[in-house]
Protein backbone atom coordinates (compact mmCIF):
# COMPACT_ATOMS: atom_id res chain seq x y z
CA UNK A 1 0.00 0.00 0.00
CA UNK A 2 2.75 2.51 0.73
CA UNK A 3 6.54 2.32 0.15
CA UNK A 4 9.10 4.80 1.06
CA UNK A 5 12.32 3.86 -1.06
CA UNK A 6 15.28 5.76 0.04
CA UNK A 7 13.75 9.14 1.04
CA UNK A 8 15.10 12.23 1.81
CA UNK A 9 13.56 15.31 3.33
CA UNK A 10 14.77 18.58 4.29
CA UNK A 11 12.77 22.12 4.79
CA UNK A 12 14.42 25.03 3.17
CA UNK A 13 16.25 25.91 6.66
CA UNK A 14 17.98 23.48 8.39
CA UNK A 15 19.02 19.68 8.84
CA UNK A 16 17.54 16.69 6.91
CA UNK A 17 14.36 15.25 9.20
CA UNK A 18 14.43 12.14 6.90
CA UNK A 19 17.32 10.18 4.88
CA UNK A 20 17.39 7.14 2.87
CA UNK A 21 14.67 6.16 4.58
CA UNK A 22 12.54 3.51 3.78
CA UNK A 23 9.42 1.59 4.81
CA UNK A 24 6.35 -0.09 3.92
CA UNK A 25 2.42 -0.84 4.84
CA UNK A 26 0.53 -3.31 3.69
CA UNK A 27 -3.03 -2.87 2.48
CA UNK A 28 -5.52 -3.61 5.82
CA UNK A 29 -2.54 -3.05 8.08
CA UNK A 30 -2.89 -0.37 11.36
CA UNK A 31 0.27 1.84 12.16
CA UNK A 32 0.87 4.12 14.81
CA UNK A 33 3.51 6.26 14.35
CA UNK A 34 5.44 7.44 17.18
CA UNK A 35 7.63 9.62 18.44
CA UNK A 36 8.64 13.39 20.24
CA UNK A 37 8.05 16.62 18.80
CA UNK A 38 10.09 17.37 16.12
CA UNK A 39 11.06 13.78 14.98
CA UNK A 40 9.03 14.32 11.74
CA UNK A 41 5.82 12.58 12.58
CA UNK A 42 3.68 15.27 11.30
CA UNK A 43 6.36 15.45 8.25
CA UNK A 44 6.24 11.74 7.22
CA UNK A 45 2.15 12.03 7.16
CA UNK A 46 2.49 15.05 5.01
CA UNK A 47 4.92 12.93 2.47
CA UNK A 48 2.02 10.76 2.50
CA UNK A 49 -0.91 12.86 1.90
CA UNK A 50 1.10 14.40 -1.26
CA UNK A 51 1.33 18.05 0.77
CA UNK A 52 4.76 17.92 0.88
CA UNK A 53 7.46 15.96 -1.60
CA UNK A 54 10.43 14.59 -0.51
CA UNK A 55 14.03 16.25 -1.91
CA UNK A 56 15.35 12.63 -2.86
CA UNK A 57 14.08 9.28 -3.49
CA UNK A 58 10.17 8.21 -4.05
CA UNK A 59 7.03 7.86 -1.87
CA UNK A 60 4.62 5.72 -3.68
CA UNK A 61 1.11 4.56 -2.29
CA UNK A 62 -1.03 1.63 -4.06
CA UNK A 63 2.04 1.85 -6.57
CA UNK A 64 1.89 5.01 -7.60
CA UNK A 65 4.16 7.79 -6.82
CA UNK A 66 2.90 10.74 -5.05
CA UNK A 67 2.69 13.91 -7.08
CA UNK A 68 -0.27 15.97 -4.98
CA UNK A 69 -2.96 14.56 -2.72
CA UNK A 70 -4.41 11.57 -3.61
CA UNK A 71 -8.13 10.85 -4.19
CA UNK A 72 -8.50 8.36 -1.77
CA UNK A 73 -6.31 9.00 0.80
CA UNK A 74 -8.39 10.67 3.52
CA UNK A 75 -6.75 13.10 6.13
CA UNK A 76 -7.08 13.97 9.43
CA UNK A 77 -5.66 16.43 11.64
CA UNK A 78 -5.90 17.77 14.87
CA UNK A 79 -7.59 20.75 14.93
CA UNK A 80 -10.28 19.13 12.21
CA UNK A 81 -10.03 21.51 9.76
CA UNK A 82 -13.52 22.18 9.61
CA UNK A 83 -15.07 25.24 7.52
CA UNK A 84 -16.48 27.66 10.19
CA UNK A 85 -18.97 28.76 8.17
CA UNK A 86 -20.63 25.45 7.31
CA UNK A 87 -22.97 23.36 9.16
CA UNK A 88 -21.86 19.53 10.36
CA UNK A 89 -23.87 18.59 7.46
CA UNK A 90 -22.29 20.71 4.69
CA UNK A 91 -18.59 20.20 6.31
CA UNK A 92 -19.15 16.33 5.82
CA UNK A 93 -20.52 16.95 2.02
CA UNK A 94 -17.73 19.21 1.74
CA UNK A 95 -15.50 16.21 -0.04
CA UNK A 96 -18.38 14.89 -2.34
CA UNK A 97 -18.90 18.77 -3.57
CA UNK A 98 -15.57 19.15 -4.23
CA UNK A 99 -16.00 15.83 -6.45
CA UNK A 100 -18.41 17.29 -8.10
CA UNK A 101 -17.11 20.17 -8.48
CA UNK A 102 -14.37 18.68 -10.93
CA UNK A 103 -16.05 15.63 -12.14
CA UNK A 104 -14.43 12.31 -12.06
CA UNK A 105 -12.01 13.68 -14.28
CA UNK A 106 -9.07 10.37 -11.86
CA UNK A 107 -6.83 14.00 -10.32
CA UNK A 108 -8.86 15.39 -8.13
CA UNK A 109 -11.27 12.22 -7.35
CA UNK A 110 -11.05 8.84 -8.66
CA UNK A 111 -12.05 8.50 -12.75
CA UNK A 112 -15.24 6.61 -13.21
CA UNK A 113 -16.86 7.71 -9.72
CA UNK A 114 -19.93 8.67 -9.17
CA UNK A 115 -19.83 10.51 -5.37
CA UNK A 116 -22.48 9.06 -3.11
CA UNK A 117 -25.63 11.45 -2.85
CA UNK A 118 -25.65 12.19 0.58
CA UNK A 119 -24.32 11.95 3.51
CA UNK A 120 -27.43 11.05 5.82
CA UNK A 121 -25.97 7.45 6.39
CA UNK A 122 -22.56 8.80 7.59
CA UNK A 123 -23.96 11.31 9.89
CA UNK A 124 -26.00 8.58 11.53
CA UNK A 125 -23.07 6.36 11.81
CA UNK A 126 -20.88 8.69 13.34
CA UNK A 127 -23.67 10.22 15.33
CA UNK A 128 -23.84 13.60 14.57
CA UNK A 129 -27.98 13.20 12.75
CA UNK A 130 -28.74 15.20 15.52
CA UNK A 131 -26.44 18.47 15.44
CA UNK A 132 -26.07 17.70 11.59
CA UNK A 133 -27.70 21.87 11.35
CA UNK A 134 -25.09 23.18 13.46
CA UNK A 135 -21.93 25.22 13.05
CA UNK A 136 -18.75 24.00 14.36
CA UNK A 137 -18.11 26.59 16.82
CA UNK A 138 -21.35 25.39 18.30
CA UNK A 139 -20.17 21.54 18.90
CA UNK A 140 -18.00 19.92 21.43
CA UNK A 141 -14.35 18.73 20.35
CA UNK A 142 -15.42 15.33 20.05
CA UNK A 143 -18.36 15.96 17.56
CA UNK A 144 -16.09 18.09 15.53
CA UNK A 145 -13.55 15.34 15.12
CA UNK A 146 -16.59 12.66 14.19
CA UNK A 147 -18.07 15.77 11.50
CA UNK A 148 -13.72 15.46 9.87
CA UNK A 149 -14.11 11.53 10.20
CA UNK A 150 -17.91 11.27 8.39
CA UNK A 151 -15.77 14.23 5.75
CA UNK A 152 -13.15 11.92 4.85
CA UNK A 153 -15.08 8.61 4.93
CA UNK A 154 -17.97 9.97 3.09
CA UNK A 155 -15.28 9.73 0.39
CA UNK A 156 -15.06 6.33 0.81
CA UNK A 157 -10.60 6.51 1.23
CA UNK A 158 -8.73 3.24 1.55
CA UNK A 159 -6.11 4.85 3.29
CA UNK A 160 -6.29 6.71 6.57
CA UNK A 161 -3.65 9.59 7.53
CA UNK A 162 -4.64 10.67 11.27
CA UNK A 163 -2.24 13.33 12.67
CA UNK A 164 -2.86 13.18 16.58
CA UNK A 165 -6.48 13.12 15.59
CA UNK A 166 -7.45 13.28 19.54
CA UNK A 167 -4.62 14.97 21.22
CA UNK A 168 -6.65 17.84 22.20
CA UNK A 169 -9.81 16.10 23.56
CA UNK A 170 -10.68 15.17 26.58
CA UNK A 171 -10.17 11.17 28.13
CA UNK A 172 -13.21 9.40 27.62
CA UNK A 173 -13.75 11.18 24.33
CA UNK A 174 -10.33 10.11 23.30
CA UNK A 175 -11.24 5.93 23.98
CA UNK A 176 -14.74 6.48 22.53
CA UNK A 177 -13.50 8.36 19.28
CA UNK A 178 -10.39 5.40 19.47
CA UNK A 179 -12.56 2.70 19.75
CA UNK A 180 -14.90 4.46 16.84
CA UNK A 181 -11.89 4.58 14.49
CA UNK A 182 -10.82 0.33 15.51
CA UNK A 183 -14.44 -0.33 14.63
CA UNK A 184 -14.26 1.65 11.43
CA UNK A 185 -11.02 -0.05 9.82
CA UNK A 186 -12.69 -3.11 9.05
CA UNK A 187 -15.75 -1.74 8.33
CA UNK A 188 -14.16 0.28 5.65
CA UNK A 189 -11.43 -1.91 4.83
CA UNK A 190 -9.10 1.21 5.68
CA UNK A 191 -5.44 0.91 5.71
CA UNK A 192 -4.66 3.62 8.77
CA UNK A 193 -1.03 5.53 9.38
CA UNK A 194 -2.03 7.56 12.87
CA UNK A 195 0.79 9.60 14.02
CA UNK A 196 0.93 10.25 17.83
CA UNK A 197 3.37 11.34 20.84
CA UNK A 198 1.00 9.72 23.07
CA UNK A 199 2.72 6.38 24.09
CA UNK A 200 -0.70 4.87 25.61
CA UNK A 201 -2.71 5.86 21.87
CA UNK A 202 0.34 3.89 19.96
CA UNK A 203 -0.37 1.39 22.17
CA UNK A 204 -3.43 0.74 21.65
CA UNK A 205 -4.66 1.88 17.84
CA UNK A 206 -1.10 0.08 16.50
CA UNK A 207 -1.12 -3.03 15.06
CA UNK A 208 2.27 -1.91 14.09
CA UNK A 209 4.03 1.09 15.45
CA UNK A 210 7.07 2.93 13.59
CA UNK A 211 9.17 4.52 16.13
CA UNK A 212 10.94 8.34 14.82
CA UNK A 213 13.32 9.71 16.87
CA UNK A 214 15.13 12.91 16.56
CA UNK A 215 16.31 13.83 13.03
CA UNK A 216 17.68 12.59 10.68
CA UNK A 217 15.49 9.28 10.44
CA UNK A 218 17.82 6.67 8.95
CA UNK A 219 15.74 3.17 9.12
CA UNK A 220 12.73 2.27 10.42
CA UNK A 221 12.23 1.16 13.73
CA UNK A 222 9.43 -0.93 13.82
CA UNK A 223 7.62 -2.64 17.07
CA UNK A 224 5.37 -5.30 16.54
CA UNK A 225 1.73 -5.32 18.10
CA UNK A 226 -0.51 -8.10 17.01
CA UNK A 227 -2.78 -7.59 20.12
CA UNK A 228 -4.08 -4.73 19.57
CA UNK A 229 -7.50 -3.83 18.71
CA UNK A 230 -8.61 -6.85 20.61
CA UNK A 231 -11.39 -5.99 23.46
CA UNK A 232 -10.06 -5.92 26.66
CA UNK A 233 -6.25 -4.54 25.29
CA UNK A 234 -6.13 -2.28 27.67
CA UNK A 235 -6.15 -3.93 30.22
CA UNK A 236 -3.79 -6.66 29.68
CA UNK A 237 -0.07 -7.45 31.19
CA UNK A 238 1.20 -7.15 27.16
CA UNK A 239 0.08 -3.77 26.96
CA UNK A 240 1.44 -2.71 30.08
CA UNK A 241 4.83 -4.42 28.71
CA UNK A 242 4.27 -3.00 25.69
CA UNK A 243 3.79 1.31 26.58
CA UNK A 244 7.29 0.31 29.26
CA UNK A 245 9.21 -0.75 26.71
CA UNK A 246 7.85 1.84 23.98
CA UNK A 247 8.81 4.58 27.15
CA UNK A 248 12.42 3.13 27.56
CA UNK A 249 13.18 3.09 23.85
CA UNK A 250 12.01 6.84 23.46
CA UNK A 251 13.57 7.71 26.72
CA UNK A 252 16.94 5.99 25.64
CA UNK A 253 17.08 7.84 22.25
CA UNK B 1 -31.26 45.78 19.04
CA UNK B 2 -35.05 45.33 19.37
CA UNK B 3 -37.36 47.11 16.81
CA UNK B 4 -39.35 48.88 19.32
CA UNK B 5 -36.04 50.11 21.02
CA UNK B 6 -35.24 51.42 17.64
CA UNK B 7 -38.97 53.38 17.03
CA UNK B 8 -38.56 54.84 20.81
CA UNK B 9 -35.09 56.11 19.53
CA UNK B 10 -36.15 57.82 16.26
CA UNK B 11 -38.97 59.23 18.64
CA UNK B 12 -36.71 61.03 20.91
CA UNK B 13 -34.50 62.23 18.83
CA UNK B 14 -37.44 63.79 16.92
CA UNK B 15 -38.54 65.52 20.17
CA UNK B 16 -34.91 66.28 21.00
CA UNK B 17 -35.63 68.07 17.19
CA UNK B 18 -38.91 69.17 17.87
CA UNK B 19 -37.56 71.14 21.28
CA UNK B 20 -34.72 72.74 19.60
CA UNK B 21 -36.85 73.98 16.66
CA UNK B 22 -39.15 76.10 19.33
CA UNK B 23 -36.46 77.28 21.33
CA UNK B 24 -34.23 78.91 18.52
CA UNK B 25 -37.51 79.65 16.50
CA UNK B 26 -36.05 80.71 13.36
CA UNK B 27 -36.62 79.55 9.48
CA UNK B 28 -33.39 78.11 9.34
CA UNK B 29 -34.73 74.96 11.70
CA UNK B 30 -37.84 74.31 10.94
CA UNK B 31 -39.85 71.44 12.97
CA UNK B 32 -39.63 68.21 12.28
CA UNK B 33 -43.22 67.73 11.03
CA UNK B 34 -42.41 70.93 8.93
CA UNK B 35 -39.44 68.88 7.07
CA UNK B 36 -41.82 65.42 6.71
CA UNK B 37 -44.29 67.36 5.17
CA UNK B 38 -42.01 69.39 2.90
CA UNK B 39 -40.21 65.64 2.34
CA UNK B 40 -43.73 64.20 1.28
CA UNK B 41 -44.50 66.99 -1.06
CA UNK B 42 -40.39 67.01 -2.50
CA UNK B 43 -41.05 63.72 -3.51
CA UNK B 44 -43.31 64.19 -6.03
CA UNK B 45 -41.21 67.06 -7.15
CA UNK B 46 -37.62 65.63 -7.98
CA UNK B 47 -35.94 64.60 -4.62
CA UNK B 48 -36.84 60.78 -5.81
CA UNK B 49 -34.29 61.51 -8.72
CA UNK B 50 -31.93 63.05 -6.47
CA UNK B 51 -32.22 60.41 -4.42
CA UNK B 52 -31.66 57.69 -6.94
CA UNK B 53 -29.10 59.44 -8.54
CA UNK B 54 -27.27 59.06 -5.13
CA UNK B 55 -28.49 55.21 -4.20
CA UNK B 56 -26.73 54.69 -8.03
CA UNK B 57 -23.20 56.25 -7.59
CA UNK B 58 -23.07 54.21 -3.87
CA UNK B 59 -24.51 50.99 -5.38
CA UNK B 60 -22.49 51.29 -7.93
CA UNK B 61 -18.98 52.27 -6.81
CA UNK B 62 -19.87 49.22 -3.70
CA UNK B 63 -19.74 46.78 -6.57
CA UNK B 64 -16.90 47.71 -8.32
CA UNK B 65 -15.08 47.73 -4.93
CA UNK B 66 -16.11 44.69 -4.00
CA UNK B 67 -15.60 43.04 -7.60
CA UNK B 68 -11.99 44.22 -7.77
CA UNK B 69 -11.05 44.58 -4.42
CA UNK B 70 -12.11 40.97 -3.09
CA UNK B 71 -10.01 39.00 -5.49
CA UNK B 72 -6.96 41.43 -5.10
CA UNK B 73 -7.25 40.81 -1.02
CA UNK B 74 -7.40 37.42 -1.72
CA UNK B 75 -4.64 36.70 -4.00
CA UNK B 76 -2.72 39.28 -1.40
CA UNK B 77 -3.30 37.05 1.31
CA UNK B 78 -2.62 33.78 -0.35
CA UNK B 79 0.62 34.81 -2.01
CA UNK B 80 2.99 35.98 0.40
CA UNK B 81 5.55 37.59 -2.05
CA UNK B 82 2.95 39.71 -3.84
CA UNK B 83 1.49 41.08 -0.45
CA UNK B 84 5.57 41.60 0.51
CA UNK B 85 5.84 43.74 -2.88
CA UNK B 86 2.30 45.34 -2.03
CA UNK B 87 1.89 46.19 1.62
CA UNK B 88 4.01 49.33 1.36
CA UNK B 89 1.51 50.61 -1.03
CA UNK B 90 -1.14 50.04 0.74
CA UNK B 91 0.23 50.88 4.23
CA UNK B 92 0.79 55.01 2.38
CA UNK B 93 -2.14 54.99 0.45
CA UNK B 94 -4.95 53.31 2.77
CA UNK B 95 -4.75 56.48 5.18
CA UNK B 96 -4.88 58.67 2.70
CA UNK B 97 -8.16 60.54 2.77
CA UNK B 98 -9.40 60.54 -0.20
CA UNK B 99 -12.12 63.10 -0.29
CA UNK B 100 -9.06 65.09 -0.42
CA UNK B 101 -8.96 64.21 -3.99
CA UNK B 102 -12.10 65.16 -5.02
CA UNK B 103 -11.37 68.35 -7.01
CA UNK B 104 -8.35 65.99 -8.64
CA UNK B 105 -10.49 63.34 -9.73
CA UNK B 106 -12.74 65.79 -11.58
CA UNK B 107 -10.31 67.48 -13.34
CA UNK B 108 -9.22 64.25 -14.67
CA UNK B 109 -12.82 62.83 -15.28
CA UNK B 110 -15.05 65.69 -15.86
CA UNK B 111 -18.52 66.13 -15.07
CA UNK B 112 -21.11 63.17 -14.86
CA UNK B 113 -21.45 59.75 -12.84
CA UNK B 114 -17.57 58.37 -13.71
CA UNK B 115 -15.73 60.02 -11.49
CA UNK B 116 -18.63 60.63 -8.25
CA UNK B 117 -18.22 56.81 -7.76
CA UNK B 118 -14.25 56.52 -8.86
CA UNK B 119 -14.07 58.66 -5.52
CA UNK B 120 -16.08 56.43 -3.04
CA UNK B 121 -14.96 53.21 -5.10
CA UNK B 122 -11.47 54.27 -3.90
CA UNK B 123 -12.15 54.90 -0.33
CA UNK B 124 -14.37 51.44 -0.16
CA UNK B 125 -11.48 49.64 -2.52
CA UNK B 126 -8.63 50.06 0.29
CA UNK B 127 -10.80 48.81 3.20
CA UNK B 128 -12.16 46.07 1.34
CA UNK B 129 -8.65 45.08 -0.19
CA UNK B 130 -7.32 45.30 3.37
CA UNK B 131 -9.89 43.47 5.16
CA UNK B 132 -10.29 40.47 3.01
CA UNK B 133 -6.66 40.19 2.42
CA UNK B 134 -5.91 40.23 6.36
CA UNK B 135 -9.11 37.59 6.49
CA UNK B 136 -7.33 35.34 4.15
CA UNK B 137 -3.92 35.30 5.56
CA UNK B 138 -5.03 34.17 9.06
CA UNK B 139 -7.18 31.26 7.50
CA UNK B 140 -4.89 28.37 8.98
CA UNK B 141 -2.70 26.10 6.80
CA UNK B 142 -4.19 23.44 8.39
CA UNK B 143 -7.52 23.85 7.20
CA UNK B 144 -6.62 25.11 3.74
CA UNK B 145 -4.01 21.51 3.88
CA UNK B 146 -7.54 19.64 4.98
CA UNK B 147 -9.31 20.72 2.32
CA UNK B 148 -6.69 20.07 -0.15
CA UNK B 149 -6.53 16.30 0.99
CA UNK B 150 -10.36 15.88 0.04
CA UNK B 151 -9.01 16.89 -3.29
CA UNK B 152 -9.36 20.80 -3.22
CA UNK B 153 -6.55 22.29 -6.22
CA UNK B 154 -6.63 25.74 -5.96
CA UNK B 155 -9.98 26.87 -8.03
CA UNK B 156 -11.95 24.03 -5.40
CA UNK B 157 -10.19 26.34 -2.81
CA UNK B 158 -11.32 29.67 -4.28
CA UNK B 159 -15.05 28.34 -4.47
CA UNK B 160 -14.94 26.60 -1.13
CA UNK B 161 -12.66 28.50 1.09
CA UNK B 162 -11.45 32.06 0.19
CA UNK B 163 -14.46 33.29 -1.07
CA UNK B 164 -16.88 31.92 1.77
CA UNK B 165 -13.98 33.48 4.27
CA UNK B 166 -14.32 36.56 2.66
CA UNK B 167 -17.46 37.32 2.68
CA UNK B 168 -17.81 38.66 6.22
CA UNK B 169 -14.21 41.13 5.92
CA UNK B 170 -16.39 42.49 2.88
CA UNK B 171 -19.60 43.13 4.79
CA UNK B 172 -17.72 44.32 7.72
CA UNK B 173 -15.37 46.34 5.20
CA UNK B 174 -19.10 47.68 3.84
CA UNK B 175 -20.19 48.17 7.17
CA UNK B 176 -17.28 50.61 8.28
CA UNK B 177 -16.96 52.60 5.14
CA UNK B 178 -20.69 53.63 4.35
CA UNK B 179 -21.22 56.35 6.40
CA UNK B 180 -17.50 57.73 4.87
CA UNK B 181 -18.82 56.72 1.46
CA UNK B 182 -22.38 58.80 2.13
CA UNK B 183 -20.25 61.76 3.60
CA UNK B 184 -17.84 62.06 0.84
CA UNK B 185 -20.67 61.31 -1.71
CA UNK B 186 -22.37 64.58 -0.54
CA UNK B 187 -19.00 66.11 -1.26
CA UNK B 188 -18.61 64.83 -4.37
CA UNK B 189 -22.22 65.84 -5.45
CA UNK B 190 -21.38 69.60 -4.88
CA UNK B 191 -19.40 70.02 -8.07
CA UNK B 192 -20.30 69.45 -11.73
CA UNK B 193 -23.45 67.63 -11.44
CA UNK B 194 -27.60 68.83 -11.02
CA UNK B 195 -28.36 65.23 -9.65
CA UNK B 196 -28.21 63.87 -6.22
CA UNK B 197 -28.74 64.52 -2.63
CA UNK B 198 -25.92 66.77 -2.35
CA UNK B 199 -26.46 69.24 -5.45
CA UNK B 200 -30.22 69.21 -3.59
CA UNK B 201 -29.06 70.26 -0.18
CA UNK B 202 -26.98 72.69 -1.47
CA UNK B 203 -29.33 73.82 -4.10
CA UNK B 204 -31.75 74.50 -1.56
CA UNK B 205 -29.62 75.51 1.78
CA UNK B 206 -27.26 78.31 -0.25
CA UNK B 207 -29.36 79.33 -3.58
CA UNK B 208 -32.69 79.25 -2.89
CA UNK B 209 -32.68 79.21 0.88
CA UNK B 210 -35.64 76.59 1.56
CA UNK B 211 -34.47 75.71 4.38
CA UNK B 212 -37.44 72.87 5.03
CA UNK B 213 -36.36 71.48 1.29
CA UNK B 214 -32.83 71.63 2.32
CA UNK B 215 -33.71 69.29 5.63
CA UNK B 216 -35.88 67.31 3.43
CA UNK B 217 -32.72 66.70 1.51
CA UNK B 218 -30.37 65.79 4.60
CA UNK B 219 -33.58 63.07 5.92
CA UNK B 220 -33.36 61.88 2.63
CA UNK B 221 -29.61 61.28 2.76
CA UNK B 222 -29.38 60.00 6.13
CA UNK B 223 -32.54 57.28 5.19
CA UNK B 224 -29.90 56.36 2.50
CA UNK B 225 -27.10 56.07 4.80
CA UNK B 226 -29.57 54.19 6.72
CA UNK B 227 -30.65 52.11 4.49
CA UNK B 228 -27.23 50.89 3.21
CA UNK B 229 -26.20 50.01 6.73
CA UNK B 230 -29.65 48.19 7.19
CA UNK B 231 -28.61 46.26 3.63
CA UNK B 232 -25.23 44.98 5.40
CA UNK B 233 -26.59 44.41 8.06
CA UNK B 234 -29.60 42.61 6.58
CA UNK B 235 -27.01 40.83 3.57
CA UNK B 236 -24.70 39.66 6.75
CA UNK B 237 -27.44 37.74 8.66
CA UNK B 238 -28.15 35.96 5.16
CA UNK B 239 -24.87 34.85 4.46
CA UNK B 240 -23.22 34.27 7.82
CA UNK B 241 -25.43 32.90 10.01
CA UNK B 242 -22.80 30.92 11.58
CA UNK B 243 -21.55 34.18 13.27
CA UNK B 244 -25.27 35.51 14.59
CA UNK B 245 -25.63 31.85 16.48
CA UNK B 246 -22.20 31.72 18.10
Amino acid sequence: MIRLEKVTFRYPEGGPVFQDFSWQVERGEAWAVLGPSGCGKSTLLALLAGLIFPTDGRVLVDGQPIVRPRPRTGLIIQDYGLLPWATVRQNVELGLRIRRFYGPDGTHAPRGERPAPHVQPWLERLGLAEIADNYPGQISGGQRQRTAIARTLALFPDLLLMDEPFSSLDAPTREDLQRLTLELLPEQQLTLVLVTHAIEEAAVMGRKILLLKRPPNTAALVVENPNAHQPGYRETAQYQRLCRELRERLEAQ
Amino acid sequence: MRRRDLLLAVLALAAVWYLLALIVNQPILPTPWVVAVTFVQELGRGLVGHFLASLWRVVASTLLAVALAAPAGIALGQFRRADRFFAPFIYLLYPVPKVVLVPVVLLFLGVGNLPKIIIIFMILFFQVLVLVRDQAAALRPELIQSVRSLGAGRRALFRFVYIPASIPAILTALRQSVGTAVAVLYVAELFATQQGLGYYIYLNGSTLFNYPAMYAGVLAMSLLGLGLYFGVDGLERWLCPWQKKR
